[in-house]
């Protein structure tokens, strides 16, 4: 007993209150998205929010439960929850049933699982078991090549039924890898990766090649001193030549039509807010009528009348928005800003470095959902169809990241310990 | 902790980083650009307006002149239409097939999730035929409307017509008026606008992504109620207007019927007149062109705006004014020779030699040669020059309502003509001219333009003893019978009351006395008062011309009618005049058959076989061909030319 008193109260409560915040937030906000003034009310577990709160009280048993279980569990076991979720995975490919183009869900009973969900944070695991059990550098072709394939098998697997949008969350624990020591390049790498993507989608490629190369003149012209670096230069830009034309050709012949036609949309190039530009132009509508306060809980036209289609799962930020207006959002992306910014405090203050590890592999997830999907909604990013952590409705995605955020407390409040 | 520690800023800075980027784009969206509030009411918000019936319009015993009736227009919303039998549709409508694809190509363009009119105001008539089969077309329907309905198609030009607001009239209303509303253009219509109209209604409905009605907005708190515009009761008999528009059938012209004791019209026809239902419905466009186009310009309001010189029943007016000036009085006697001589070789012939005439004779027989000096006196022997002088005798016949607008309720009214002094002494280059340099003014010629209602105006007040009431079409308006302060005003003549006993006893014997000029048009047991008028018409046909009261003691109406070319005024007008009179003092008509078929059918109109007259005055004022020298090259044509 008095063991686990002191285990809760080493519990980050901070972090609990923010996670029970934007819960709460976001079953009022799936209320408002189907709320039907002809049929009110608050508990119909027929309905959405009736589910959601289901949904919520599940969540928290579950969440509470991992924090009852043994700290070394989940270190322990990383393994076989990374190879279930891969068997759940492949499995959900044979028997799972395809809601709107996705094989993503296995269907129990009256509830669908969604393997992919749970391939989150059992790879985080496996990420962290891998990194702090290896004595591997990340300068090590074997170390960055192991961490790769951790994290593409579930990825290919996800891609297969496929779900582009959840397989590119695993991108996002690049991050980890380079807190754990990756160079620092593979951020600036990226970045000018996804610069000379959006450029070479809005420009012809042989201009942006003639670009290049005339950049290039240039910057040999101005350092002709040190030759060293010619070589190095020349290869850089014969790479991004490379890139550009592997652009042309993945855009036109890889991914499937909707996908480039959210691209398209996204940068103007296509101008259709009837049809591919739909969801994007009332989901902006929504959120732009909201005004600065909002035009008040349950009083969201567009939400309510449903011209913002998936408002309780994907769009469900636009609720948000029109309801409560700028000062609603600048709330929730304070919560979640507030939330990361804690869990990376969370992850330094830990002595083992798996704790650190998973840690950082939580605040990357969180970071990709949250900045994707808001995002989207406001235009920013194209459509990709992922979930607002906490907020958003279904029961698969508010039980994996709660798993993801519990863990991480129970392993914070174990970081006295030795694991 | 290893040595990558501070590779958490770079991890948190992003974090900040990106929460700003999405913060900013939210405020813009949300905060600064304020498009996306507007299309999501274009979105969500379906502004119904609720027409309100347009006033009713009732004639002075309350039966109806106007009235609402529905009509449909046929609706639709291209996303619900399922593939039909386009061919049968359009037979059911009364369209053709390229008109209806074209009109649906409209709609589609328009919006494929909200209603577009597709054809406008079917028949109650189409629409019951078309009611039947409208489920098998999903995606139309009807939406009702009211338009204007005149069951006995009178006073056409009294009612005007209403019509689609344009650009112009939205903008000068202030936004009052929105695109489909429709506006009175002409007539009672326009001039009552705005007491007919009524207030638009507003329902402000919500609708879903799907266009399905989701009740109204914020509890219908910007909702408006349509309030229906209000009745007008006009002065008009319907019969006693039915019966005259039935007399003017193919003649050109207007009666004029006035209730002296009131000013209130009892009968305004205009012909030829028209039937006003033409104006409205599908083909009200087609129609307008027609009646526009017609020779005998049926769109002309000629009580208001035809301009005539009197003739002979001016001679009342400078009968009443020399008395006043003390010039003449009931005894007063003059010699017709058979003309009247003025300037150095200058006559103004008259129809016969009369002898010696005291005044009410003079009125009797119609006699020139009597005003010519009558008005001699009156310019040149008024103690003053011939210039104040005529300016004087002028002011004295503008306080009867000549050449100015009395302020009738309707739209266009025209003033007509009464030169003043400084417009002879313009013409003629000196002010040193004499009553022969406009001897015509005596009798009514020359350079003065009265429409009919200034006539029926003048014998109103004559048949008031020196007063009349401003003539008006409207008597009440409204629930609580609100009239104009205006036409409640007794305004005078300026002539003493006893000096009409002349005038009146003269008038009386021109129907009455056998040899009176219109004693063709007695009426038994009533003594109507009259005076005829045959008017000069340089451009055809002299114009016939009456004006009458009756009875002679406490009148109940005074009625002017000019027929245009049609001759004396003792052979078409004052048997008019007299039927007219006869129909609303006794509601029935006492004359022989013949007598009244013989102005039913007569057709008078420009090239129409010429009738000879049955009936042939002897007394009749002829006027023949007048030496008017200065006069006549300076008549304006405007004045003599029929519109």
């Amino acid at each position: 007993m008095n063991n686990q008193r002191s285990l809760l109260f080493n519990v980050d409560w901070v972090v609990i209150l923010i996670y029970l915040a934007l819960c709460t937030i976001g079953w009022f906000n799936i209320h408002a998205a189907v709320f039907d003034p002809l049929h009110p009310s608050i508990i119909d577990m027929g309905t959405n929010y009736g589910k959601q709160f289901l949904f919520i009280i599940t969540a928290l048993i579950l969440g509470f439960v991992i924090l009852f279980l043994d700290g070394k569990f989940f270190s322990t076991f990383s393994p076989v929850f990374y190879g279930a979720t891969l068997l759940l995975l492949i499995l959900v490919l044979v028997i799972g049933r395809n809601v709107g183009g996705n094989q993503a869900w296995i269907p129990i009973g009256s509830f669908r699982l969604q393997p992919s969900e749970f391939a989150k944070f059992s790879t985080c695991l496996l990420l962290a078991h891998y990194i702090s059990s290896s004595n591997l550098k990340f300068d090590d072709m074997k170390m960055i090549g192991t961490c790769i394939l951790i994290l593409l098998i579930p990825m290919a697997l996800i891609m297969l039924q496929p779900d582009t949008g959840s397989a590119l969350t695993f991108t996002s624990l690049v991050f980890v890898l380079y807190r754990e020591g990756l160079s620092g390049y593979i951020l600036i790498i990226g970045a000018v990766l996804i610069a000379l993507f959006i450029l070479s989608l809005l420009f012809n490629k042989f201009i942006l090649v003639g670009a290049l190369v005339g950049i290039t003149a240039l910057i040999l012209l101005l350092s002709r001193k040190s030759r060293r670096s010619v070589t190095s230069i020349i290869i850089v830009t014969a790479a991004c030549i490379a890139f550009i034309f592997c652009v042309n050709f993945a855009y036109q012949n890889i991914l499937q039509t909707h996908q480039r036609n959210r691209i398209d949309v996204i940068l103007g190039k296509i101008n259709d807010p009837r049809g591919q530009g739909y969801n994007l132009n009332q989901s902006k509508i929504a959120i732009g009528s909201g005004g600065l306060w909002g035009k008040g809980y349950l009083q969201g036209t567009q939400t309510k009348y449903d011209f913002v289609p998936e408002q309780s799962t994907d769009f469900i930020f636009c609720t948000v928005g029109e309801e409560w207006g700028f000062a609603g959002s600048l709330v929730v992306i304070g919560l979640y800003l507030t939330l990361l910014l804690l869990i990376i405090n969370i992850a330094e203050r830990q002595r083992s470095s798996f704790s650190r590890i998973y840690a950082y592999g939580v605040a990357s997830i969180i970071f990709f959902h949250f900045f994707i999907n808001i995002g989207m909604t406001i235009g920013l990013v194209p459509v990709i169809g992922i979930p607002l952590p906490f907020l958003s409705y279904g029961g698969s995605s508010l039980w994996s990241f709660t798993i993801l955020l519990f863990i991480l407390l129970k392993l914070d409040s174990n970081r006295m310990g030795i694991i | 902790m290893n040595s990558f520690f501070t590779r958490r800023f770079v991890v948190q800075g992003i974090f900040i980083v990106v929460a700003i980027i999405l913060l900013a784009r939210l405020f813009y969206i949300q905060v600064i650009d304020k498009s996306y509030f507007l299309s999501a009411n274009y979105n969500v918000l379906r502004k119904i307006t609720i027409y309100p019936a347009r006033g009713v319009i009732l004639d002075r015993k309350g039966q109806i002149l106007v009235q609402n009736e529905p009509v449909y227009d046929l609706m639709v919303i291209p996303r619900e239409v399922k593939p039909f039998d386009t061919l049968q549709f359009c037979r059911l409508i009364g369209i053709d097939k390229a008109s209806f694809i074209r009109k649906f190509e409209k709609a589609q363009t328009f919006s494929p999730y909200r209603e577009s009119i597709l054809e406008k105001q079917l028949s109650a008539m189409t629409f019951a035929s078309l009611q039947e089969k409208l489920f098998e077309y999903p995606g139309f329907y009807i939406q009702k409307r009211t338009v204007r309905r005149y069951p006995d198609t009178v006073a056409a030009q009294f009612l005007g017509y209403i019509n689609e607001v344009t650009e112009k009239d939205i903008e000068r209303s202030e936004g009052f008026y929105k695109p489909g509303d429709y506006i009175g253009r002409t007539g009672v219509e326009k001039s009552y606008e705005e007491v007919l109209r009524g207030q638009r209604g507003v329902q402000n409905l919500m609708v879903d992504a799907f266009n399905r009605p989701k009740g109204h907005f914020a509890e219908g708190r910007y909702d408006t109620l349509a309030s229906a515009g209000d009745k007008l009761i006009s002065s008009l008999d319907k019969e006693l207007q039915k019966f005259g528009e039935q007399l003017m059938q193919n003649k050109i012209g207007s009666i004029v019927a006035i209730e002296p004791s009131t000013g209130e019209i009892l009968a305004f026809i205009s012909s030829p007149a028209y039937d006003p239902n033409l104006m409205v419905g599908r083909y009200k466009g087609n129609n307008y062109m027609k009646l526009l186009n017609n020779p005998n310009k049926p769109l002309f309001i000629r009580p208001i705006q035809a301009e005539y010189p009197p003739g002979s029943i001016f001679k009342v007016i400078n009968a009443l004014v020399a008395q006043q000036f003390g010039m003449v009085n009931p005894g007063t006697q003059f010699f017709c020779g058979g003309g009247y001589h003025y300037g150095r070789r200058g006559i103004m012939r008259c129809t016969h030699v009369h002898g010696t005439l005291d005044l009410a004779q003079s009125i009797q027989y119609s006699c020139n040669t009597y005003y010519g000096y009558v008005y001699n006196r009156m310019v040149d022997h008024a103690g003053m020059r011939p210039v104040k002088a005529y300016q004087r005798w002028h002011d004295a016949v503008a306080r009867f309502g000549v050449g100015g607008k009395l302020g009738i309720d309707l739209p266009n009214e025209r003033k007509g003509n009464l030169p003043s002094a400084e417009f002879y002494t313009r013409h003629f280059r000196s002010d040193k001219w004499t009553s022969s340099y406009n001897i015509s003014l005596s009798i009514g010629q020359g350079e003065l333009g009265i429409t009919p209602l200034q006539m029926a105006n003048v014998v109103a007040a004559v048949a008031n003893r020196g007063y009349y009431y401003k003539p008006h079409l409207i008597k009440a308006f409204g629930e609580d019978k609100v009239i104009k302060a205006e036409y409640t005003k007794r305004n005078s003549l300026g002539i003493d009351a006893r000096y009409f006993n002349p005038v009146i006893e003269g008038m009386s014997r021109v129907v009455n006395q056998p040899g009176g000029t219109a004693s063709y048009s007695r009426i038994a047991d009533i003594e109507m008062c009259g005076k005829t008028g045959t008017v000069q018409n340089p451009h055809g046909d002299n114009h016939s011309v009456f004006f009458a009261f009756a009875p002679r003691n406490n009148p109940k109406i005074a009625i002017a009618v000019v027929v245009e070319n049609a001759g004396y005024g003792a052979t078409w007008s004052a048997p008019i005049a007299s039927l007219m009179v006869e129909k609303y003092l006794r509601d029935s008509i006492t004359r022989p058959k013949a007598y009244v078929e013989r102005l039913l059918k007569a057709n008078l109109l420009p090239g129409a076989k010429k009738i000879k007259p049955v009936h042939r005055s002897s007394e009749d004022t002829i006027l023949q061909k007048l030496e008017l020298k200065p006069i006549e090259i300076l008549t304006p044509k405007a004045l003599l030319q029929d519109e």
